[in-house]
């Protein structure tokens, strides 16, 4: 029988996935993907313990996250387009301007 | 069980897709890899008996988000010269999982500790449905939600702003 220990495993896998791309990659756009994976990760375990617990408060908190990383999508691309423009490449590391 | 070979079957296309999003050297296969994580988390979702969630995370997250990356890799016309120059990607992927790894075990030993036998309850008669899930929102969660719109409304604005800059 499937149990809320195998969705959360499935979910923390997910998460570290996304965390190793955020701090082994210098893509601007790889580090954002890496972060919507991080995001579905946790997502997967609200929805889990929802389901476990019988409640549907994780469903709310999860349309919630949704609805963030929607707006969090078109402020980031935004910024990605205006920094391109600016320095034609995609590097993290060329992005040093505020570095002291 | 047909629920746990439907599980594994997901779960395996999740997590293929996240390999492959963290180790694709152009945005735009990257992209793609992540949208079949998020298609197949949308079967988990479904799995779960979440109707809401798997419409949600279909419609607006693997549809209107990553409709937005795609169409902004390709207005940005991303050439290999504006990639980084990263070598052995999977390499360096590998050691960052490597690095984390005493993490991950310490996570999946506490889900086992916690949850290790654990199964899922019974759930009654229209759980999460939309029906459900409105109510439960317009009920208990009605505040958030309107800060919510609040919320889109500022990224629009500041993306307008962002974007009608002169750089």
């Amino acid at each position: 029988m499937l149990g809320p220990a195998h969705y959360l495993t499935v979910s923390a896998i997910l998460f570290f996935l996304g965390l190793a791309g955020f701090i082994s990659r210098k893509n601007i756009f790889i580090l954002f993907l890496s972060l919507e994976l991080m995001l579905n990760g946790i997502n997967l375990s609200f929805v889990a313990f929802s389901r476990f617990f019988n409640q549907l408060d994780g469903h709310i908190f999860v349309f919630f996250v949704i609805a963030v990383a929607a707006a969090e999508a078109a402020i980031s691309l935004a910024l990605i387009i205006l920094l391109f423009k600016n320095r034609q490449t995609l590097n993290v590391d060329d992005f040093d301007t505020l570095k002291g | 069980m047909e629920t746990t070979a439907y599980f594994i079957i997901l779960s395996v296309i999740a997590v293929i897709g996240g390999l492959l999003t963290i180790t694709r050297s152009h945005p735009l296969s990257a992209t793609l890899s992540l949208v079949m994580t998020l298609i197949a988390l949308a079967g988990l979702y479904a799995l779960l008996s979440a109707d809401f969630l798997f419409v949600i995370q279909i419609l607006v997250y693997a549809g209107a988000i990553m409709a937005l990356m795609v169409f902004v890799i390709m207005l940005l016309n991303v050439k290999e010269i504006h990639l980084p120059p990263e070598k052995q990607i999977e390499t360096r992927v590998l050691l960052a999982l490597l690095f984390l790894s005493p993490i991950f075990f310490l996570v999946q030993r506490g889900i086992t500790m916690q949850f290790g036998n654990a199964v899922f309850p019974q759930t009654q008669a229209g759980y999460g449905s939309i029906e459900a899930v409105g109510l439960a929102l317009y009920r208990n969660h009605f505040f958030p939600f309107e800060v919510i719109s609040i919320l889109l409304l500022v990224a629009l604005v500041g993306v307008v702003a962002l974007a009608k800059r002169r750089a």
